[in-house]
């Protein structure tokens, strides 16, 4: 990936691989340290939990605090919860974003430039400033406090549409063009020669839908009121407020099972993840 | 962000003969025209009924008084005056911006040394290690994960502390003291969002083509100085994308102070987006939320347009 770099780095060999290599294992303990601690504590005994120095590896592992959790909340209401919006808000913005972004990309009409500018400059504003008034219009469309207030608002995407009309903006041209000579319409152009390319660009749009909802809070906190409308992220912060520092491994086990399928994606779709994350430079 | 390549030629078009057969690409043009409008439809309806249209109500409600339960009064410029005098509003400013610039700053350094040594010598597979963990808590909840961080910040049996201990430091009052409590909200912070900017500067600097390391090897350039006279110039596009995204981003911060501190001790971390959240939805003062929502928003483009003035100078495109 960086043959670049592997000539620029002999230069400065003077700089001992090995301490460096070190100090980044350092780094990268410490970024993990974290997460680490939080799987090791969730699986010992409650009155291991605040041990010194922690025991990353529990002297007797148990499960109780796991079973804790299934009996303290409803984490499967959450999860429900939380894949429900997480997986229609990916699916609604992959649709939306890869029709927007063909227009833009593919087809001709009347104000693409003026229509296009507007998609770009509503990537610039921060959500906190319209949340007032978008929870008054859900409210008098009776939509606070249901999971479609939190799905509907969250299915236009600025930055997907941007990022889907770049990918089609990538894809040769003559394709659409012998299709339209042998007589296909835009519809046949866009169903049978463009769409079936998309999927990769998609799989970005989907991805980054799915890391950023799946932990959002701020909107569910201010929408959903009634604790069987809250998503994962917003039932773990009540459930620590409820039961103050007592039983930490509970609500650790209660963490480290809601990051699971964010680690899942993590694995399986790192590099449309981070395609999508360093390419307009939008982690939000 | 890059610049468009924008169809302004439209070689379809243009390849078209110029006359003769005009009721077969009209047609076409007026089905390509009506698909426009189907595929746009759901975007640019959702976009405005859910961004431009609030903006625009924000604006409005900044200039009442309004609780939803009575009907909105006029109020002018009172909530614009409430906002420049009341203390905590103001408070709140003033700390968002010291975390802005503090968390931004170290975000950044962090970002950039873990780069550069990422892309010196190692295996490719040590490598992708690396870059893996440096981007890993970018996946987890800021809410839940600053759950996490409350218990190992707790000043008596915190592993933050004992480790500190370790080498001699006496425990830190973090998120009991106000000095503490920022700090901790910028650790945290920090630490779930360094591997942003890491990801930025690591597909950057790949960019940089060989020549110029090779070029100015060749002049007798090493270490940390052609770092500063080679690698620095030519990393600033990336570096201006990552400080304006890291601005935006820090002056948006939420989920971190609201678990750890809630805003405490004191007001020592209520941020500008707590006090919105607050005044909207504890104190039911919607006029006065949406004035603090608006300086918000001009504050973030003048930020923005500040840098990029600033880059003008600064920024080498190749």
């Amino acid at each position: 990936m960086s043959q670049a770099f592997l000539t620029a780095s002999r230069v400065r060999r003077s700089l001992a691989p090995s301490a460096r290599v070190a100090a980044l294992t350092v780094c990268a303990l410490l970024t993990l340290g974290p997460v680490i601690w939080t799987v090791s504590t969730s699986l010992r005994t409650p009155a291991e939990s605040f041990d010194l120095p922690p025991k990353i590896v529990p002297s007797s592992p148990t499960a109780e605090a796991y079973s804790g959790v299934f009996d303290q909340i409803d984490i499967w209401l959450l999860a429900l919860n939380s894949t429900l919006v997480t997986a229609l808000i990916a699916l609604g913005q992959m649709v939306t974003a890869g029709l927007a972004g063909y227009a833009f990309a593919r087809l001709d009409f009347r104000f693409k430039k003026a229509l296009f500018a507007l998609v770009l400059a509503t990537m610039m504003v921060p959500l906190q400033v319209t949340i007032v008034p978008v929870f008054l219009v859900l409210k008098s469309i009776s939509l606070t406090d249901t999971l479609l207030g939190l799905i509907v608002p969250a299915f236009p995407t600025a930055f997907g549409t941007f990022l889907m009309r770049q990918y089609f903006l990538g894809m040769p041209k003559d394709l659409g063009e012998a299709a339209m000579l042998d007589g296909a319409g835009p519809w046949r152009v866009f169903r049978s020669v463009y769409a079936p390319l998309a999927a990769p660009g998609l799989a970005i749009v989907g991805v980054l839908a799915f890391n950023y909802h799946w932990n959002e809070f701020f909107r569910p906190l201010i929408l959903e009121t009634s604790s069987q409308n809250y998503t994962l992220p917003l039932g773990l912060v009540s459930l620590q407020g409820n039961l103050g520092t007592g039983s930490i491994s509970v609500v650790l086990a209660g963490v480290v099972l809601s990051m699971i399928p964010a680690v899942a994606v993590f694995v399986v779709g790192q590099r449309p993840l981070r395609e999508g994350i360093t390419s307009a430079g939008v982690n939000r | 962000m890059t610049s468009t390549q924008a169809p302004t030629v439209r070689p379809d078009r243009a390849a078209d003969p110029p006359a003769g057969d005009r009721p077969r690409p009209s047609a076409r043009e007026r089905g390509a025209r009506l698909l426009a409008a189907l595929f746009l439809a759901p975007t640019i309806v959702g976009i405005v009924v859910f961004t431009v249209v609030p903006i625009a109500g924000s604006v409005v409600l900044s200039l009442f008084h309004w609780n939803v339960i009575d009907s909105p009064r006029f109020a002018g410029t009172a909530n614009y005056r409430e906002a420049f005098t009341d203390s905590t509003v103001l408070v709140s400013f003033g700390n968002t911006l010291v975390f802005m610039v503090l968390a931004v700053v170290s975000q950044l350094l962090i970002a950039l040394i873990l780069a550069l040594a990422v892309n010196g010598r190692m295996p490719v597979w040590l490598r992708s290690a690396f870059r893996s963990a440096f981007f890993f808590p970018l996946v987890l909840s800021a809410a839940s994960i600053s759950v996490v961080m409350k218990y190992l910040f707790n000043q008596d049996f915190g592993v933050v502390n004992w480790l500190l201990g370790l080498v001699g430091i006496a425990p830190v009052p973090w998120l009991t003291s106000e000095n503490g409590a920022m700090a901790a909200v910028i650790l945290v912070y920090v630490w779930q969002q360094f591997g942003f900017s890491f990801l930025l500067f690591v597909g950057g600097l790949n960019n940089i083509p060989k020549e110029m390391h090779e070029a100015a090897s060749l002049d007798g350039a090493t270490g940390l100085r052609k770092h500063l006279h080679v690698t620095l110039p030519l990393l600033s596009p990336t570096l201006l994308v990552a400080s304006v995204v890291g601005i935006i981003n820090a002056l948006q911060v939420f989920e971190q102070p609201y678990v750890l501190t809630n805003g405490g001790p004191g007001d020592s971390t209520r941020t500008v987006v707590m006090v919105i959240y607050e005044t909207a939805f504890e104190q039911l003062r919607f006029g006065t939320a949406s004035a603090v929502g608006v300086l918000l928003f001009v504050l973030i483009m003048a930020v923005t347009a500040f840098q990029f003035r600033l880059s003008r100078r600064f920024v080498h495109y190749q």
